[in-house]
């Protein structure tokens, strides 16, 4: 088991550092898809099925193929990745810099981690998730999925057509559906 | 020594799905023929029963081209990412109940976590990367074409397959592939508690399966040959495998969650040999599958194919809204139900 979890790790945290430093973006989402792949396994681990195969479902599987699919559409390359200025580039190095001392002073003498409750194997699974969700986090659950359905009339509402600009377009717009 | 049972069940598992899926190309010409009045492929062998051997003896003789501009490496990880993901699936699916030989009790299912049928429709959901990477490796229009109708078309259909899929495990209140086949053997199988959710369920497995009517990403009408058109060889073998393979597995899974899997009605009471019991429950449950097989492939040739806006349209504003609405329904009689039949 701790095999498997130091090559996880080394998959997540590889394919997270190729997902910045990667040329091409097609690439670079690639990396993203690896990276979610194998933080998934790190919930298998932990026995937080539910918690791993939605993660696969949701991230990998619809979010990442909608990026993948808005980046096959524009047919970005590396022309079109913004050039940065002399200035910024210093500016991201100091305050890299900066970020890697804090790590590294916080690390100094070592990580010492103690949970704050023992490990229990059955957390994850799909009765306890369910249970906690729906009795202890009500409230923020349906909060949450509040603010889901807002956002999508908000999307909705910003993809369609202002009726002015659909008015003066009408005569052509019944040709172009048929074309398309 | 449980392990290795549970390897040689996997072993069996893959040489199945592989011959299931090679006959299928066989079978899908023959039905093809029976529909339209031929008689179909006759040469290779008795009945023409060789064919799908002669076909990869072909694929394999062909020349592997990877044209100038492509990206090669995600040329050759498209391919390569469509039929792991296909041939993943069939590890949850229970394809019979219990074989005990002495001692060892051996379930005819790969593995059967209590999340199951999350973790097929995982599967399917990474599924489609293996079409979107290749068309978009491939560097041309067609195929660019093909690739981004694939995601378009699964991402939609995924949602009322998700919706229809939820409303089952409402009833049967467990996401255990055999979990759910034992709750079929005490109360009647899926299709009796979720007939407006199998619908639903059916057709978004065309879809997801890139099958007829719904085989826009690779409509040749339209597209040349939709994603795999610059793909040769065994390359183009392996996509046209998968989607056999996905054909075999989505036909397990409706077998499975709505059709009761491996019962077989009336048969527990007989007082057979619990053994034989069981092998003609796994007999059963791969009738149930051969059935929607041979489902899949007569819709094929006997429906024509959606325009790519109607396909949008059919999956936006009539399944997901009926799936929905299948969704209040079974909560609504899960509500009411122990209030009136206390």
């Amino acid at each position: 088991m701790q095999f498997l979890f130091y090559l996880f790790a080394a998959i997540s945290v590889i394919s997270a550092v190729f997902v910045v430093s990667a040329k091409s973006p097609i690439n670079s989402v690639i990396a993203l898809i690896v990276c979610f792949l194998s933080i998934a396994g790190h919930y298998i681990l932990l026995n937080a099925q539910f918690l791993a195969m939605v993660h696969i479902i949701v991230y990998t599987g619809a979010i990442m193929v909608l990026f993948l699919f808005v980046i096959m559409l524009l047919n970005l390359n590396k022309s079109a990745e913004p050039v940065k200025t002399l200035a910024t580039r210093i500016a991201a190095v100091i305050a890299g810099g900066v970020f890697l001392l804090t790590l590294l002073a916080a690390v100094r003498h070592g990580l010492d981690i103690t949970p704050a409750r023992d490990f229990d194997g059955g957390v994850g699974l799909v009765r306890s998730v369910g249970l906690s969700l729906f009795n202890e986090f009500l409230l923020p659950f349906e909060v949450s999925s509040i603010l889901f359905l807002s956002a999508m009339v908000g999307a909705l509402m910003l993809a369609k057509k202002e009726p002015a600009a659909s008015a003066g377009t009408s005569p052509a717009a019944p040709a172009e559906k048929r074309v398309a | 020594m449980p392990i290795l049972v549970t390897a040689l069940l996997l072993v069996v598992l893959f040489v199945i799905t592989l011959t299931v899926a090679a006959y299928s190309t066989y079978g899908e010409r023959k039905v093809a023929a029976f529909l339209q009045d031929r008689i179909g492929p006759n040469r290779a062998g008795p009945f023409g029963l060789l064919q799908p051997l002669a076909d990869g003896a072909k694929m394999f003789m062909k020349e592997d081209f990877v044209p100038k501009t492509a990206n090669r490496k995600l040329f050759f990880l498209g391919p390569a990412i469509a039929m792991t993901t296909a041939l993943l699936t069939g590890v949850v699916i229970p394809w019979g109940g219990t074989l005990t030989i002495g001692d060892l009790r051996i379930p005819l299912q790969g593995t059967d976590p209590e999340i199951g049928i999350l973790y097929v429709f995982a599967m399917v959901s990474i599924g489609v990367y293996g079409i979107m990477l290749g068309g978009w490796a491939s560097n041309n229009k067609f195929a660019l074409l093909g690739a981004i109708r694939a995601a378009s078309q699964m991402v939609s259909y995924e949602l009322a397959m998700g919706l229809s899929i939820v409303a089952l495990v409402m009833v049967t209140g467990t996401l255990s592939m055999n979990g759910i086949v034992q709750y079929q053997i005490e109360h009647g199988w899926g299709v009796l508690h979720q007939p407006l959710g199998f619908l639903l369920f059916l057709v978004c497995a065309f879809a997801e399966t890139n099958r007829a009517p719904f085989d826009m990403p690779e409509c040749e009408t339209e597209l040349v040959g939709g994603y795999h058109t610059e793909f040769s060889s065994m390359k183009l073998g392996f996509y046209l495998f998968a989607e056999y393979v996905n054909m075999f597995i989505s036909s397990a899974v409706m077998a499975t969650l709505y059709f009761g899997g491996y019962h077989v009605p009336g048969l527990a009471g007989t007082g057979w040999d619990p053994n034989l019991i069981t092998l003609l429950g796994t007999a059963a449950m791969f009738a149930k599958t051969f059935f929607f097989i041979f489902f899949f492939m007569w819709i094929r040739w006997t429906l024509p194919r959606f325009r790519f806006d109607q396909l949008m349209n059919l999956g936006w504003k009539g399944l997901i809204p009926l799936a929905i609405l299948n969704l209040l329904l079974t909560g609504g009689w899960a509500f009411i139900q122990p209030r009136l039949f206390p």
